[in-house]
């Protein structure tokens, strides 16, 4: 096997396939769009605060909330690149990880279509927030790809740490880290009404 | 005011025509994500759609290759988008649907992208054979999902599926959002 592997080394190196002339630009659109989503920490709290909630709650908003919140997010994102105006935006990122912290630490249990509703509309704050933002010249469809994945896996760290919720000491910890959140959410709301 | 795909550069491989079509559909993900979403809905929909989708759509894309290199024109980019959208919400949606609409959504998909490539190709000078080379690749690409996905028996990993399919349902949202903003 290490002889196979040390081959495989010297021919790869003695026969270079050459590189792709626009691999850059993609690589460094995917790469500027997974890097995006976890660079602000008021986009990073409410995705992992909707992963925990949606553990919480259980099938099938487990699913149905981490399903909402990237597509809606999306449309969210496509309003802000089109230029159209939605006033607000960054109150509502703020109040976004005020009451999803709220519900996580409260445990809140609303019907999943309401859940989905107040995730989706929080979502598209987010998105819009996104899009007014994202940077002129990357290549858009590998920068979106990044981005959406980078979002969706936040949701997954969150639902992963809301799997401790089966525990009683899980929950617990669920709930402090709901208030974290919460506490986080005040502090982004009251930046955004800072004048 | 209507975009069109870019077909500035096609990938070199250095390998031939053949791998330099291998290589447009892994490094062209206009084209790649909707024939993973495809192959994912042809997984969902059970064996029987997914062996028939496995043959329709290289055969479709083939055919829309051929016209594409015999015409020298492609749709324009709104029906990329419109792949994106129309299978990823299906993807996520993972309702049941009659298997004809199901084949009718494989030549669609097949003969527009398929055309797309097949002006790419004859642009880039590798025509038929590179054409060969992304059906060939596309054909690896949807037995390997679609199989992969009926192979699932749990339940947790079908509504994964359905989260990739929102996935590409938010990338098509995004992806409409920077081509017509102008960015």
């Amino acid at each position: 096997m290490r002889r196979c592997l040390t081959a495989a080394c010297l021919l790869a190196a003695a026969f270079p396939l050459p590189l792709f002339a626009h691999d850059g630009g993609s690589a460094a659109g995917l790469l500027s769009g997974l890097y995006h989503p976890i660079s602000g920490l008021d986009h990073v709290l409410a995705m992992v605060a909707v992963g925990i909630w949606g553990a919480q709650l259980g099938p099938p908003a487990m699913w149905v909330l981490p399903v909402t919140f990237p597509v809606v997010m999306a449309f969210g994102g496509m309003l802000g690149l089109l230029g159209l105006q939605l006033p607000g935006a960054e109150l509502g990122i703020g109040l976004s990880a005020l009451l999803l912290g709220l519900m996580v630490a409260l445990e809140k249990r609303p019907d999943f279509r309401a859940a989905a509703a107040l995730v989706g509309f929080f979502a598209i704050f987010h998105g819009y927030a996104h899009g007014t933002e994202l940077p002129e010249g990357q290549n858009g469809l590998a920068y979106s790809i990044g981005f959406v994945v980078s979002t969706g896996t936040l949701h997954a760290a969150g639902i992963g740490l809301g799997l401790a919720h089966r525990w009683d000491w899980g929950k617990s910890a669920l709930r402090v880290a709901g208030f974290g959140i919460a506490l986080a959410g005040v502090w982004f709301t009251l930046s955004a009404l800072a004048p | 005011m209507i975009p069109i795909r870019l077909n500035a550069h096609l990938v070199s491989t250095g390998l031939g025509p053949l791998f330099d079509g291998v290589g447009h559909l892994v490094v062209t993900p206009e084209d790649l994500l909707p024939v993973i979403a495809l192959a994912l809905l042809a997984g969902l929909g059970g064996k029987a759609y997914g062996r028939r989708v496995l043959f329709v759509l290289p055969a479709a894309w083939l055919a829309g290759g051929l016209i594409g290199l015999a015409v020298g024109w492609s749709a324009p980019f709104a029906t990329t988008v419109l792949s994106f959208l129309v299978l990823g919400s299906l993807v996520a949606a993972d309702r049941p649907f009659d298997e004809t609409v199901g084949a009718g959504l494989a030549v669609a998909l097949g003969v527009v992208h398929g055309q797309m490539n097949g002006v790419e190709m004859a642009q880039a000078g590798i025509g038929l054979t590179g054409l060969l080379g992304t059906v060939a690749a596309l054909s690896v690409t949807v037995s390997l999902v679609a199989g992969l996905v009926v192979s699932l028996q749990q339940a947790w990993t079908r509504i994964a599926v359905r989260v990739v399919g929102s996935w590409i349902v938010a990338v098509g949202l995004l992806y409409v959002g920077w081509t017509f903003g102008g960015r």
